[in-house]
């Protein structure tokens, strides 16, 4: 008892620590970067805030920016305009010591040629002044039991998480994941997403790139989506858009003798029902509406067995915000 | 003749096993733990005191001698790579020893069985195989592949990148070389002096350098790898017939031979030609044509350097 409470203190005092640091220490900063190739300009002044520890999620359509700006962070080319600070340097100007603090899974890389696991990492341990043990770095990814496999004949799964190790073996403290887990089966996606959480749990921050709206959900702790070269909304994957605020949603199914219109007045003036008895309707006050609901249906004896309150998932929000600003521009 | 090749590929083969296993056995296998999954272990990290510094923190010359290290692996364990540069070169020169061993030739007023003409021309082919050839195709699929963008993207300098390719690139033609050299000596009794070793083994390197800056630079030009083999063979064939590897140059036209010299092949096939015939390493050693694929070497370096891109050539977006 006495030692669960000092853990549970601990990890209070900790997660405090982490606040703290967090709140203060910014580990990306962009503001107002734009980037052009000759006529198409690509990127149009965008501002983001990455702080330390933080999982930070980017996302968009493609053709929108998103690879582009996270090349330019990456050091990868060059901004024509506004300022980019990784890290506290430049990165197009960066000292190739910079490199020793930062991470990169791209979003398409082969396996080194002829090598195997261990040697991959090895190889790229040589790199790094103080890199993490291989062993270690390859269990944490788990590839340990593939260590002696030639890396070229590893399935798609096994090489993403090769590539993560190498992003991973130099011990950085930013890490960029351009798109970690396309091509994965719902298994091997799941098993990334704990490796990205231990991550989280190494104190590293995490710059992550995705097309699945569950992952950004499901591991970050802010959102960016970038349409058309410009943030279009920034926020927690609970508030993103608006979410958190938004109305939820009511639908159940009646019965063939019963009608929406014989519904109570205050729930049958916004009901939608369609004709094969479903029902469907906003809510703004969800345990008023229901105790109504449930109320007629107690007395009619209806069952109401899929009933069900919905809040706008993070894709029905992203899409929204996409095709809104499709329409817009 | 058949039994020696077997012999001597039986012989590679212990080579690189011993090689292999000796990698695997720098790593401290003991320490792994089994049962701990991901998180567990990422909590636990911390990195043991005992292993000794990394490549990077042991300086430059630890860092360019490990990157050679694993270029050479992944360069001996390519089995393109091992029929072009060791068997063909060897193929080539029992089939043209064979058929053509026994008329004459001069080299530098010197008259000698084709036999021994072959022997320093098809050094030439299996130097530029090995440099030329193998860095124009896998430099232009590792770039393709995103791989050399990974290794841009940790804080190794490129310049070990390019040190490291060309010193892996000197070992394998090195080994070639010597299988020559032996089969040559071993086979058909043509020996070359001491003094003409140390000329041969300066054209080799200054030769091998040569090409793999060449290497780089055509890599440098070419966007898909699907071209990389292609414009290799269009870049050597024909001069493979114009500068004594294939054809001796005096059974050449005037004009072919004088367009032959302009370029490198036939001034490493004459530096090692040279050396076949002389005794002694002043009379064996050509600086002239050393001299000319120096020349050759600083242009293509200047231009790979201007021109060579790490990343895969996409379309902008």
């Amino acid at each position: 008892m006495i030692t669960n409470s000092l853990d549970a203190a601990v990890a209070q005092c900790a997660a405090a620590n982490h606040h703290l640091a967090g709140s203060t220490d910014a580990v990306i900063e962009v503001s107002g970067l734009r980037k052009d190739y000759g006529e198409h300009e690509a990127v149009r002044g965008i501002d983001l805030e990455v702080l330390r520890g933080e999982i930070f999620a980017f996302l968009g359509p493609n053709g929108a920016g998103k690879t582009t700006t996270v090349e330019i962070m990456e050091g990868f080319r060059e901004a024509s305009a506004g300022g980019v600070r990784v890290l506290g340097a430049d990165p197009a100007r960066a000292p190739q010591a910079w490199r020793q603090r930062i991470g990169i899974v791209l979003q398409e890389s082969a396996p080194e040629a002829g090598l195997t696991v261990r040697e991959c990492l090895d190889l790229y341990a040589g790199y790094y002044r103080a890199p993490r043990p291989v062993e270690e770095t390859l269990d944490l990814v788990g590839l340990g039991d593939q260590t002696d496999q030639r890396a070229a004949s590893l399935s798609g799964g096994q090489r993403r998480r090769l590539d993560v190790a190498l992003a991973l073996i130099g011990d950085p403290e930013l890490i960029f994941l351009d798109e970690p887990t396309t091509g994965f089966d719902p298994t091997a996606r799941r098993a990334a997403w704990t490796v990205i959480d231990g991550l989280r749990q190494l104190g590293k921050t995490v710059f992550l790139t995705t097309h699945y709206m569950e992952e950004a959900e499901r591991l970050a702790d802010r959102i960016a989506i970038i349409a058309a070269g410009k943030i279009i909304a920034e926020g927690t994957p609970r508030t993103l858009g608006g979410r958190d605020t938004s109305e939820a949603r009511i639908t159940f199914t009646l019965p063939p003798e019963a009608a929406a219109a014989d519904l109570p007045a205050t729930l049958a003036e916004r009901a939608e029902a369609h004709s094969d008895g479903r029902v469907q309707m906003i809510s703004a006050g969800v345990a008023d509406d229901l105790h109504v609901l449930s109320g007629w249906a107690l007395d009619r004896g209806i069952d109401l067995d899929d009933l069900e309150v919905r809040r706008p998932t993070l894709e029905d929000v992203y899409l929204a915000l996409v095709a809104e600003h499709d329409t817009r521009s | 003749m058949f039994l020696l090749f077997r012999y001597l590929l039986k012989l590679w083969r212990r080579r690189q096993t011993p090689g292999a296993t000796a990698t695997t056995d720098t790593a401290p296998t003991a320490a792994r733990p089994t049962a701990a999954r991901a998180t567990a272990t990422a909590l636990t990290a911390t990195a043991p005191t005992t292993t000794r510094p990394s490549a990077a923190a042991r300086g430059p010359l630890a860092l360019l001698a490990h990157q050679a290290r694993y270029d050479t692996l992944a360069s001996l364990r390519n089995p393109r790579a091992r029929f072009f540069t060791f068997m063909f070169p060897i193929l080539l020169l029992v089939i043209f020893a064979g058929v053509f061993g026994h008329s004459m030739t001069t080299v530098d007023g010197v008259r000698v069985h084709l036999s021994r003409y072959y022997v320093p021309g098809i050094m030439a082919l299996s130097v530029i195989t090995a440099s030329y050839a193998g860095l124009v195709i896998t430099v232009s699929a590792a770039r393709a592949a995103g791989v050399l963008k990974r290794r841009r993207a940790t804080p190794v300098p490129p310049a070990i990148l390019v040190g490291g390719q060309v010193i892996s690139t000197l070992v394998t033609a090195a080994i070639t070389s010597v299988l020559l050299l032996v089969i040559a000596r071993l086979g058909y009794g043509i020996g070359f002096s001491i003094g003409a070793l140390g000329a041969v083994a300066c054209a080799v390197v200054v030769g091998t350098v040569t090409f793999a800056c060449l290497g780089y630079a055509v890599a440098g030009m070419i966007g898909s790898p699907d071209a990389a083999q292609p414009i290799v063979q269009a870049t050597t064939l024909p001069l493979f017939f114009i500068s004594g590897v294939w054809i001796p140059t005096n059974n050449l036209p005037h004009a072919l031979r004088t367009a032959g010299e302009i370029f490198p092949i036939e001034h490493l096939a004459a530096a090692l030609h040279l050396a076949s015939v002389r005794g002694s390493f002043t009379a064996a050693f050509a600086p002239k044509d050393l001299l000319v694929l120096a020349v050759w070497a600083i242009a293509a370096g200047v231009f790979a350097a201007r021109r060579f891109s790490w990343l895969p050539v996409t379309a902008n977006a």
